[in-house]
């Protein structure tokens, strides 16, 4: 009876448990590794507290039981679980990183309530876009996050977490999309009245098809996040997409 | 005094130091209904409504404490049935956007600041002097300050909901949005100078329980061996002293960069919105383990008692407490991992959250292990602490998962981290509260409680959270992210969010049957017996329900637990009745539990409300935008506080007090190392950890923010320094008068120092008051704001060390200063040696920056 509803909320347009990306595909991963480990703990510890309470005083001497209880248990078997488990974080987390290694670099501005994106267009000129952001699939990107008010933050859950839209402080955000498609995104930190609507697209384009039609506006361009970078922008632009484009 | 110390050395060389404490004679029983009725006389509280207003008892205002705790957490409890009214279906049409906002706003502010830190407070204040073994608390007035101060603020939070100006940046409060741009109303303003108008009883209970335990224990108890509730408690109040700081600096930083326009936290002007969420997580995290710890406190009281063994491994429980108090504050950042912080750094931060987990399972575990080695009574309380191990070892589990950085990154700020957080502070902490409730009660009320109502309350609770909470981590996983009131296009969100607001229902059903229960229990259970769980601690061993004096006779030795009942009932404990018709308790040495003095404490008095009123009048003045009107808010203030000195000293020598065969002790104003002495030593320790946010705000925004450096300053670097080096040079000769004035006590001399120190005190207020007009426009850039809050920080303190002056001088000339009593001199050199170092830190940074 539950099954349906279930399937449907998981693999609902926000969820991350329906990964569509490299970055969200790790952590759906880590998630269900550590539900499975938190599952066994929480039943042995339910397990060991039924059996302390049915079974009748038998005092067993003072020092083997605190060793028992205390090194064993609290010590013991916390320290490595946790170990194992931080280790493993940190190597999934290294390996989500932006890097540079010329992936497209987009921008996303945020303000109060919309999203504003420049990303490379037709001859890899940027164009800039409200609500709609246009990637390549298949290729990893740069989102260029910055406000232009109050803090908001980024995030597209079937391609990976969020990253915050903070004034004054520009981050950089690594996703993939593995298949071409349309990936919803939301703003994920409360910022006023507007913020349940505060929704926007990811577009992921086929990049050895034709170029979707990009529904781009005027108006002020958005301020490059890094401007020592803009360079850089209009170089990966130039040197991948056109590049496919014009063989066509 | 002299043959006190004579006795005490001589128990001292008789005693074996680590085999056992040093014995005390028994006083000669007497009658024990003489003895309470001559103890209550002077204990109890007034009758009626003055009573309300004037009582400074730890019991009633402790009681006071918890019962208001309760009526804010049942608004607070409406106000979640008005969000999951909201959102059970995803159109939702009965709040609009801007009163849901406020709504959340103060659902979280009210169940932190209102609900949980004061039921936290009121818990410890009731039940700290009774089960150390005393019979008030060290600061009774202070206790009754900071009630008003929690009861006029919270009722101002909640009213501001009726006006529709109630806050509603999220309980949070993040700028750019709570600034006056983005909030331009008044909303942010409730939010800011109420909670730190309420934050002033948490600051004045941390002083409170942190001396009462290291100096108001049963006489030789020493700390090594006092009740496992005294370490969590300790544990607490030093987290409270060092945690809320932050928070109080931050708020006052934000607001007066909304009312005054000083650019702390605008980008544009060199300040940065990061460092609100630095000093508000600084203080956020700690927080959960300030709530935590006393109610795992309560946990490790009740367990062994309901298993009928002893609690194992006391020293791995105490270096738990301890490892959960440094960790608590190295994880502030995992609030934080979305803000573009370097992956390594996130990697300490996150191994830092994870560690923690560590001390509470050796808790959790020590907790079953005493289960395992006893045998378990199924009584109420232990029903709740079933609830609490089911709870919190999920919410514990799901917090290690959060603290893995890219899980973090998916689930942070979702429903996920809702559930998560409820997990841990209704398992860790409400659970453990209804448990210690029920626990108590027969002491609160003497009577016991009415059959079945506990039981069915419990499992409505417990069935009602998890039906409410557990199904919660998958809407967040889903994608439902917090703060949104309305989802139009996720229809598969609906379902999940309405199962759980039908079990919210059934859990508010609960929490309303136990109101119920505990009023039936107090007005018609019948009378409990005495010691009812056969408990070995002190606070049981006195008359049910707890009289006004707690003990007629204070344990020492040979008054070692609960048995205790009777010798204490008939005087053979030290300090007998109340002789001198004054409130008396015995003051120990912190480490040993050695008795030292006697302290008299506080009586009947309406200073306490008076000066809340003048306190809370500032804030008024504050938050209606009088601006130029407030300052009288804080002369009124410094008024009524110099009427609190006023009856602290004497102007006669009093002879020590017969304690026990061979114990005569002195009365507290003749001893320097008073009680009130080491409340200024953990309030200077408090106050240090504000100066040292505020230098972490001057380097924090100096490196990270973008807009610097800071413009051309104006300042004329020579005379700003011949100015700096004649204000500390001032500060300095106050310094040595403070301290002269003390060596010099018995002399005629005393007069000279003392106004010396008047004077030079006044000097450098005055050369501080130069400075602040030479200092820039403090609008103009945040390296100016920052240094306008520097200098603000020494004026009020110079203001603090000026009354003192003023009160040591005043008592030099009306004898109230002799050979034997040193007034307020003592407390006065430790704020003039406070005021001197931190203003000598503070001027050479404004120095430092002006070179560089």
């Amino acid at each position: 009876m539950l099954a349906v509803p279930l399937l449907t909320a998981c693999n609902g347009p926000l969820s991350t448990l329906n990964p569509s990306g490299p970055v969200a595909l790790e952590i759906a991963r880590l998630w269900w590794a550590m539900l499975i480990g938190a599952g066994l703990i929480t039943a042995m510890v339910m397990v060991m507290l039924i059996l302390a309470i049915r079974r009748g005083p038998m005092l067993t001497e003072g020092n083997t039981s605190e060793r028992r209880w205390i090194y064993g248990w609290g010590l013991g078997f916390s320290l490595s679980v946790l170990t194992v488990l931080l280790a493993f974080a940190l190597w999934v987390g290294e390996r989500m990183l932006a890097r540079d290694d010329g992936a497209v670099t987009v921008q996303a501005q945020a303000s109060q309530w919309t999203w504003r994106f420049v990303q490379p267009g037709p001859g890899g000129q940027p164009v800039m876009t409200e609500g709609v952001l246009y990637v390549p699939a298949g290729q990893p990107f740069d989102v260029a996050i910055t406000s232009t008010d109050v803090i908001h933050s980024f995030w597209v859950p079937q391609l990976g977490g969020k990253m915050d839209a903070i004034p004054g402080h520009p981050n950089l955000h690594r996703l993939m999309a593995d298949e071409p498609g349309v990936y919803e995104g939301q703003c994920a930190e409360f910022c006023g009245r507007g913020h349940p609507f505060m929704r926007f697209e990811v577009v992921a384009y086929d990049p050895a098809g034709p170029l979707p039609d990009f529904a781009s506006i005027t108006g002020p361009m958005v301020e490059p996040a890094f401007p020592e970078d803009v360079s850089g922008f209009e170089g990966t632009g130039q040197t991948e997409i056109p590049a496919q484009e014009s063989s066509e | 005094m002299t043959d006190a110390t004579t006795t005490l050395e001589q128990d001292d060389a008789r005693a074996q130091p680590s085999v056992k404490a040093a014995d005390i004679a028994a006083n000669p029983p007497q009658r024990a209904l003489r003895l309470h009725r001559e103890l209550d006389e002077v204990w109890s509280d007034l009758p009626g409504w003055r009573g309300f207003f004037t009582s400074v008892n730890h019991g009633t205002i402790g009681l006071r404490f918890m019962a208001t705790a309760f009526v804010f957490f049942a608004i607070g409890g409406v106000l979640a049935m008005l969000i999951r009214a909201q959102l059970a279906t995803r159109n939702g049409v009965f709040l609009d956007n801007d009163l849901y906002s406020q709504i959340f706003t103060m659902h979280g502010s009210i169940m932190m600041f209102l609900f949980a830190i004061p039921l936290l407070e009121g818990l410890a204040l009731w039940l700290l002097p009774k089960i150390l073994g005393a019979r008030d608390m060290a600061f009774p007035r202070l206790s009754a300050l900071g009630y008003f101060c929690y009861l006029f603020g919270g009722t101002v939070i909640v009213l501001s909901l009726l006006f529709g100006a109630a806050p509603d940046g999220g309980w949070f409060m993040y700028v750019p949005l709570t600034d006056k741009t983005y909030s331009p109303g008044v909303n942010a303003d409730v939010w800011l100078l109420g909670v730190t108008f309420v934050e002033i009883s948490a600051m004045a209970a941390a002083v409170e329980i942190t001396v009462t335990i290291l100096r108001c224990r049963a006489a030789n108890m020493p700390l090594t061996r006092m009740p496992l509730m005294g370490w969590y408690l300790l544990g607490t109040s030093v987290m409270m002293l060092v945690g809320f700081p932050p928070l109080i600096l931050g708020s006052i930083l934000l607001e007066v960069q909304r009312a005054f326009d000083w650019p702390f936290f605008d980008v544009g002007r060199g300040g940065s919105p990061m460092l609100w969420q630095h000093l508000f997580w600084l203080f956020g995290h700690p927080e959960v383990y300030i709530i935590f710890l006393p109610a795992a406190g309560a946990l490790s009281t009740i367990i062994p008692v309901l298993s009928r063994t002893k609690i194992l491994g006391y020293g791995a429980l105490v270096a738990a407490v301890i490892g959960l108090v440094f960790l608590s504050f190295g994880l502030w950042v995992h609030h934080m991992f979305t803000v573009g912080i370097p992956h390594m750094a996130l990697a300490f931060f996150s191994a830092a959250s994870a560690l923690v987990a560590v001390p509470t399972a050796v808790q959790i575990f020590a907790w079953i292990g005493t289960m395992w080695e006893g045998r378990v009574q199924f009584r109420l309380p232990m029903l709740y602490i079933m609830g609490f191990f089911a709870t919190f070892v999920m919410g514990g589990l799901t917090g290690v998962m959060l603290a893995m950085v890219p899980f973090n990154w998916q689930a942070h700020d979702t429903h996920f981290v809702v559930a998560h957080l409820h997990y841990v502070l209704i398992g860790g902490f409400v659970f453990p509260m209804l448990a210690a409730v029920a626990y108590w009660m027969p002491l609160i009320c003497g009577r016991w409680r009415v059959r079945g109502l506990g039981e069915a309350a419990f499992w409505l609770i417990f069935i009602g959270f998890h039906g409410t909470f557990f199904i919660m981590h998958l809407t967040g996983l889903v994608g439902m992210p917090r703060r949104v009131g309305v989802y139009p296009d996720n229809p598969e969100w609906e379902w999940l969010n309405l199962i759980s607001s039908i079990f919210g229902m059934i859990q508010s059903a609960g929490f309303a049957l136990f109101a119920f229960d505990v009023i039936m229990q107090w007005m018609f259970g019948r009378r409990s017996w005495r010691n009812p769980w056969q408990a070995p601690t002190l606070e049981w061993a006195m008359p049910l329900p707890a009289p006004s004096y707690n003990f007629a006779s204070l344990p020492g030795p040979r008054q070692p637990d609960a048995g205790s009942i009777l010798p204490l009932a008939r005087g053979e404990g030290l300090l007998p009745g109340a002789p001198r018709g004054w409130r008396e308790t015995v003051v120990v040495e912190p480490g040993t539990g050695r008795p030292q003095h006697v302290a008299v404490l506080a009586s009947n008095t309406a200073l306490p409300v008076a000066t809340s009123a003048a306190i809370g009048s500032f804030f008024a003045m504050m938050l209606a935008g009088f601006y130029w009107v407030a300052p009288l808010g804080i002369l009124a203030t410094l008024i009524v506080a110099w009427k609190w000195g006023a009856i602290m000293g004497t102007d006669r020598d009093h002879p020590p007090a017969d304690v026990a065969p061979g114990i005569r002790l002195p009365l507290h104003w003749q001893v320097r190392n008073t009680l009130a002495y080491t409340g200024a030593v953990a309030l200077l320790v408090a106050d240090a950890t504000l100066f040292a946010s505020l230098l972490f705000g001057v380097g924090f925004l100096a490196v990270v923010a973008p807009n610097w450096p800071a413009p051309e300053s104006g300042i004329a670097t020579w005379p700003m320094l011949a100015v700096s080096l004649g204000a500390l040079a001032a500060m300095a000769l106050g310094t040595v008068a403070s301290r002269l004035a003390e060596q010099r006590r018995a002399d005629p001399s005393l007069r000279v120092w003392t106004r010396l120190g008047l004077i030079s005190t006044g000097a450098g207020l005055v050369l501080l008051g130069v400075i602040g007009v030479w200092l820039d426009d403090p609008t103009r850039h945040a390296r100016d704001a920052l240094r306008g809050a520097t200098l603000g920080f020494a004026v009020v303190h110079g203001v603090i060390a000026l009354m003192l002056a003023l009160r040591a001088d005043l008592d030099a000339r009306t004898g109230r200063i002799s050979a034997e009593r040193r007034g307020a001199v003592p407390v006065w050199q430790l704020f003039q040696l406070f005021w001197l170092g931190t203003s000598a830190v503070s001027l050479a940074l404004i120095l430092v920056q002006e070179v560089l």
